[in-house]
């Protein structure tokens, strides 16, 4: 095989790779959007939280004697852990939801803040990493093509949530009762839909994508101080490109900035960022509901 | 005279201001110096939030605009008035601005605010990526300037910054605010209120609607752009992370600490969060935590800010000191 080739394949595994994380975060983005209304700024604290845990706790469970291959359900199990922040923040954003958008999206900034020196209080200030654990599941070569199987089961595992989220809103009661709500929250609680604990529900789903992203994520980069106001910027972007609220834009948003990102890194790399912003900005003044959302009313 | 007694008040704040120079130690003047950058950039922010209703999550790019302007007009073609320069940010503001404004007023609510953070962050990319044009993340410095066409060589840029600069940018934001409560107070600040109570309604009465906003996103851009290179010349550098949307988030946290509903609000925010920081970041290295709670219990308890509470405070005073009389 050629080097063109093989560089073309690091590029579009490298961008799928990327996309699949950004599709968890940024389902978790849409879910709490799509049904509650909240465009939630901490997001990537969630991601953040995730991966900073994720690193805790691989550290621990192989420090106590568990095998390598343990990683990815370890890395599983401490973004399900995180998720248990969701609740209460819930109840916290519970206070705004009668109030201004404006208000709900700065509560959700001043979360950013909050956590921002957790982080720094529990973790310290130092960028933390794993040290390529994640090549105990062995490189997949063809040539000298080369790619990490742990990538490959990462990508594996967001197409798997991306099918269930899809199976468990179109198909499932519970499903139902969400879109119902995300469609008219007045009519849905007449109704007898008990708004309040599916408001929950939904949050902490939300926040469960985040922070399983971020688990997920850092055997392969490390996890800074940076990456929350960094990730929620390009999870945002995914969303607006995808469309508000809606879960195949996630997913096709994903795809495409994490392949521009992966792409332009080669190309010009003076335009990584720039080029998204620039889709971003085409998108919402072309078609501002995404190319997947509703048309905004 | 319904004003007068808050009138009173006004002066002697802007009095005291005057004081805080001659009577406390520079520290406290040099503090003082980006506040006023921040007053003046709030006042214009909280006509597009307050007044028009429009929140922008991207308003610091005209922030970073001014101060790049003034590193531009300074230190690569050698301006050295510090008015020209003010000027030529400003006009910077506004050249950007009129585009930027005419794609993202067309939408309001969340839209608008993503519209706003899009532009910001496409703006911070900009300044970052393209290194050999902005100096990437170390920014671009902002030499001394001349003010009032006065050199004052004999001072430190300490001793300038905490004397006649001080001096200066307090002027330069009573000025502002002046002509600002003329805005608000003339038919196109009422416009701009109606349009944002009800838009369908304001269009039916012949406002032009989105003619309206792009003004005020306009001025707004123009105050923040000279708030802008206050800050910038107060640390003698333009560096991206004034347009990074956090950046954003701070001026909207300062007006919603201060209180956007009232004319004063994010005067006060600014002064109180500029205060506020620089006490916390003296007594803890984690300030943004309690800086965020800050924020969070004040969107949650006191959705008017700090001024809305004074005018609570007040109001409550006014009426006991009315039923004893």
């Amino acid at each position: 095989m050629s080097a063109q080739v093989s560089a073309f394949g690091d590029i579009l595994l490298g961008g799928i790779f990327h996309a699949a994380v950004l599709f968890l975060v940024a389902a978790g983005l849409q879910l709490v959007f799509g049904v509650q209304k909240i465009v939630n700024l901490a997001c990537g604290s969630f991601y953040a939280l995730g991966a900073y845990f994720g690193i805790t706790f691989v550290n621990l469970g192989l420090g106590a004697g568990m095998p390598a291959w343990t990683l990815l359900p370890l890395l599983l199990i401490a973004g399900l852990l995180m998720a248990a922040i969701g609740p209460p923040i819930e109840r916290l954003l519970r206070t705004v939801y009668d109030r201004d958008e404006s208000f709900q999206l700065l509560l959700t900034f001043a979360l950013v803040l909050m956590f921002q020196d957790v982080f720094r209080f529990v973790w310290g200030a130092n960028p933390q990493s794993l040290n390529n654990v994640h090549l105990v599941y062995g490189k997949l070569a063809t040539g000298d093509f080369s790619v990490p199987v742990y990538n490959l089961m990462v990508i594996g595992a967001a197409l798997s949530a991306a099918v269930l989220i899809g199976l468990f809103l179109k198909r499932t009661n519970y499903g139902r009762l969400l879109r119902a709500t995300a469609e008219n929250r007045a009519m849905a609680e007449a109704l007898g839909v008990n708004v309040r604990s599916v408001y929950s529900a939904v949050f902490t789903l939300g926040t469960l994508l985040g922070t399983v992203g971020g688990a997920l994520v850092v055997p392969t980069a490390a996890a800074s101080l940076d990456m929350a106001v960094e990730f929620v910027i390009e999870a945002f972007a995914v969303v607006v490109i995808g469309g508000l609220g809606s879960m195949a834009g996630a997913l096709a948003g994903a795809l495409l900035v994490g392949l521009i990102r992966a792409g332009s890194l080669v190309v010009y790399p003076e335009f990584e960022i720039l080029a998204i912003y620039l889709i971003v900005i085409g998108v919402l003044l072309l078609r501002p509901s995404g190319l997947f959302g509703k048309p905004a009313t | 005279m319904r004003h007068g007694p808050a009138l009173l008040l006004l002066a002697a704040a802007v009095a005291a201001l005057g004081l805080v120079p001659v009577l406390a130690p520079p520290f406290y003047a040099n503090l003082l110096v980006p506040f006023f950058g921040y007053a003046i950039a709030l006042l214009g922010f909280n006509l597009l939030f307050g007044y028009t209703g429009l929140l922008s999550f991207g308003h610091a790019m005209f922030l970073g605009l001014g101060a790049y302007a003034a590193a531009v007009m300074a230190g690569v073609l050698g301006v050295r008035q510090f008015e020209i320069v003010l000027l030529g940010a400003a006009l910077a503001g506004l050249v950007v601005a009129i585009p930027v404004g005419y794609l993202c007023v067309r939408y309001t609510g969340i839209f608008f605010g993503m519209l706003t953070l899009a532009f910001g962050m496409l703006m911070h990319s900009v300044l970052f990526k393209f290194y050999y044009l902005t100096g990437g993340d170390t920014g671009m410095r902002i030499p001394r300037l001349r003010i009032l066409g006065l050199e004052f060589a004999a001072y430190n840029k300490l001793e300038l910054l905490a004397g006649p600069f001080y001096y200066y940018c307090l002027g330069l934001m009573v000025v502002a605010g002046l002509v600002m409560w003329r805005i608000v107070h003339s038919p196109f600040g009422l416009h701009l209120r109606a349009l944002r109570d009800n838009a369908q309604k304001a269009l039916y009465l012949g406002v032009r609607v989105r003619q309206f906003r792009l003004a005020a996103f306009a001025i707004s851009a123009v105050y923040g752009a000279i708030g802008g290179a206050i800050l910038g010349f107060r640390t003698g550098l333009a560096d991206p992370e004034l347009v990074y949307w956090t950046h954003s988030g701070h001026l909207v946290f300062m007006t919603v600490l201060g209180g956007f509903t009232s004319f004063l609000g994010p005067i006060v925010g600014a002064l109180a969060l500029t205060l506020l920081q620089d006490q916390l970041q003296s007594a803890t290295q984690y300030w943004r935590f309690v800086l965020g709670a800050i924020l969070a219990a004040v969107v949650i308890f006191l959705p008017r800010g700090l001024a809305g509470l004074a005018a609570d405070v007040g109001g409550f005073v006014g009426r006991r000191t009315a039923g004893a009389a």
